[in-house]
């Protein structure tokens, strides 16, 4: 490990210890991060908590902690993590049960007087209920406050607010009227793994516009798309050159060629892939590729 | 039946006056929330026999502000400067085990004069916490010109405060990675003279007038016994478990960063009572100014953040030549890094105590839940039964002794 964060004894054997210990209560454990997490079943967890204590070789005398964690996918929502603390042997253990809204975790009470006020948190902050806490009030929040504020749920901002009411002469409380929008960002990259479109990469999945100009809908893509396929239009036919016409050149222009009257043409449909108008599909286009015709 | 009632509400004597038939009850009274000895807003719910306090019921929560909740909704570096604002008193002690825990996450290397500056500091944070505990909790009990002295001291720390990171209090200068910037060495220098100099002249001083002082001593010694079975009990932690004597300080015991090479005695008190606590304290401010000197004469020079590019930021100079510089600054403040998803405790001694934070990553650039282990959680919850049998007026000694601060206990 080769950041600064606190060095404590070794977590070798503790996981053994433990499962000695415990026995049935005992479901898993894991050491990641350099720290020991034991998994303990609901309800011999008073019986586990005090083995803990009391076995020499575990010896977690103080009870630092305890914090809720609501992962509200799971069917037992919320994790329930005590932090034991040796001061004798040095370490630091995380003891986890899982709970969810109607069952009850036994409180910790008896041993430890401190899980007062830490379940009263829990409760309040997640609605855990601990079985055997004679005290389990709210305690950070308000008076009177309803919901249990850090489920993943219960939105930022609440859902009331205060204000001194000059007509009442009190504080009331009134709906949170939010003057924008609350905004969330996500930060998920799109080049791993994100699984919506981002706004302007729908065209990415979208065939080539083909020398469009850029504003182009999709329809006329597919339009376009279509019209190419249905012409099949070889583009390059022959590359030799035996009439005047065929060199690009047409016929010499002159004055009497401007003044002569040309038969009006049918307007043939563009090959175009902007004019979504004209539907060049029904009409394949039989005339050869026209030379064009130099503006000189 | 009147009667009864009156009798039971102790008005029988107003009709018939014979001496001893008054029923005295006990009554209820408010302590705070608008305490001046409270220490901010704490509301004391105190049942009184007489003068003597029966129950104690301590509602916190008052300048509860939902810290934890908006952290969930910060990048990892967004979430920092919240700590400031929980103890503080103490800012930059709340950043050491926030950014201790992300760094342990991450397995990030951090620099060594990093870790220098951060004990440094941590050090000089101890200091300026006490200098207002040891202050305030005598003049709770009494006396005015200690706790104006040692404010003169408090202050000079802020101005050290401001010259490191630009800010008095809520600093924001512990960084996961290492700190925000180096320091002047004008500010080492002057430090180093101010711990030579000033703090001893002026703390020796002060405390001179109260250590040895008769009202100080009657309104202290003996006062809210905690024996070392209780302090483990209900979960003790800092001055106020090594006042019961049991010798368990986080700088000895789990060093972090650069405390294992530090030299420094751990005060412990005899008998538990609130003059323990009180000279507990003392002596961990002239430890404190040990330890300080000791970083002054040890720091190496060098970078002062890691050079993780994808953690740390880039140097304002490199950004101007370099684009990748100023694609990772980008990426930083606006996205921020991610941490790889676990979960750690990470508790180091804040000045307070021990300070913890449980933090939980799902591997997105946000916390997943960070838990906030408040020191005055625990003792204040003991207040109860260290306050059972004192008189009314104990009540400002123990609360001075127990060094509580509302914006860490209410989060």
């Amino acid at each position: 490990m080769s950041s600064p964060a606190p060095v404590y004894a070794a977590n070798d054997g503790v996981i053994e210890a433990a499962r000695a210990a415990l026995g049935a209560a005992f479901l898993d454990a894991q050491d990641k991060v350099g720290e020991v997490t034991l998994n303990l079943s609901r309800d011999g967890l008073v019986a586990a908590m005090t083995a803990l204590r009391d076995t020499p070789g575990l010896e977690y005398q103080q009870l630092m902690e305890i914090a809720g964690v609501d992962y509200p996918e799971r069917p037992e929502r919320f994790d329930v993590c005590y932090h034991l603390l040796s001061v004798t042997r040095n370490h630091r253990l995380r003891v986890r049960v899982t709970t969810n809204e109607a069952q009850p975790v036994p409180s910790v009470t008896s041993i430890w007087p401190v899980a007062g006020w830490l379940e009263r948190e829990v409760y309040d902050m997640y609605g855990v209920l601990f079985e055997g806490n004679a005290d389990l009030r709210r305690i950070l929040t308000d008076y009177g406050f309803r919901g249990h504020p850090q489920r993943k749920d219960f939105p930022l901002t609440g859902f009331v607010e205060l204000r001194y009411s000059e007509e009442t002469k009190r504080v009331a409380y009134e709906p949170v009227r939010l003057a924008q929008d609350f905004r969330s960002f996500d930060f998920m990259s799109p080049w791993e793994g994100a699984e919506y479109v981002l706004p302007g990469d729908e065209k990415g999945a979208q065939p080539e516009a083909k020398g469009a100009p850029s504003p182009v809908t999709a329809d006329q893509l597919a339009k376009a798309d279509k019209a190419i396929a249905a012409n099949k239009v070889d583009v390059i036919e022959k590359k030799t050159t035996e009439k005047t016409s065929d060199t690009g050149a047409g016929e010499p222009a002159n004055a009497q060629a401007a003044k002569r009257t040309r038969s009006p043409r049918k307007p043939q449909p563009q090959n175009d892939t902007t004019s979504a108008d004209s539907d060049p599909a029904k009409k394949p286009s039989t005339r050869k590729p026209r030379a064009k015709k130099s503006d000189s | 039946m009147a009667e009864v009632f009156d009798e039971r509400l102790g008005h029988a004597d107003a009709a018939d006056p014979t001496l001893g038939d008054v029923a005295i009850q006990n009554y209820t009274i408010n302590f705070g929330p608008q305490h001046p000895a409270a220490h901010g807003v704490l509301r004391l719910v105190m049942e009184l026999d007489g003068e003597i306090v029966e129950r104690v019921d301590p509602h916190v929560g008052l300048l509860h502000r939902g810290t934890e909740k908006l952290i969930e909704y910060k990048t990892y570096l967004q979430a920092l400067p919240y700590f400031d604002r929980l103890d503080y008193c103490s800012p930059m002690c709340m950043e050491h085990s926030y950014v201790l825990a992300v760094e342990k996450l991450l397995d990030l290397e951090v620099p060594l004069r990093a870790q220098y500056l951060r004990v440094f500091f941590a050090e000089l944070t101890r200091i300026k916490n006490h200098m207002l505990n040891l202050g305030s909790h005598v003049m709770d009990v009494g006396a005015m010109t200690p706790n104006l002295w040692l404010f003169e001291l408090r202050e000079d720390c802020m101005n050290f405060y401001e010259r490191a990171s630009g800010a008095r209090m809520h600093a924001a200068y512990f960084r996961p990675g290492g700190v925000h910037q180096d320091v002047p060495l004008k500010l080492l220098t002057d430090i180093a003279d101010w711990l030579d100099t000033r703090l001893p002249r002026l703390f020796e001083d002060a405390i001179s007038l109260v250590a040895d002082n008769r009202i100080f001593k009657q309104r202290n010694v003996d006062i809210a016994v905690v024996s070392r079975e209780d302090a483990l009990a209900w979960g003790f932690s800092g001055p106020m478990i090594r006042g019961a004597g049991v010798p368990w300080d986080l700088r000895r015991s789990q060093p972090y960063d650069v405390y294992d090479r530090m030299d420094f005695e751990v005060p412990v008190g005899t008998k538990g009572d609130c003059y323990d606590r009180f000279m507990v304290r003392v002596e961990e401010v002239r430890q404190s100014a040990r330890i300080m000197k000791q970083c002054l004469a040890e720091m190496p020079e060098g970078p002062v953040s890691s050079l993780d590019r994808k953690v740390a930021p880039p140097k304002r100079a490199d950004m101007k030549r370099s684009m990748e510089a100023l694609i990772h600054h980008f990426k930083l403040y606006t996205e921020g890094f991610h941490v790889p998803a676990g979960e750690v405790y990470v508790a180091t001694e804040s000045p307070k105590g021990e300070f913890g934070v449980y933090l939980v990553s799902d591997g997105s650039n946000r916390p997943y839940r960070c838990k906030i282990r408040p020191t005055a959680f625990s003792h204040l919850q003991a207040m109860d039964f260290m306050m059972k049998g004192h008189m009314l007026a104990d009540t400002t000694a123990v609360l001075g002794a127990m060094d509580i601060v509302f914006g860490e206990c209410d989060r």
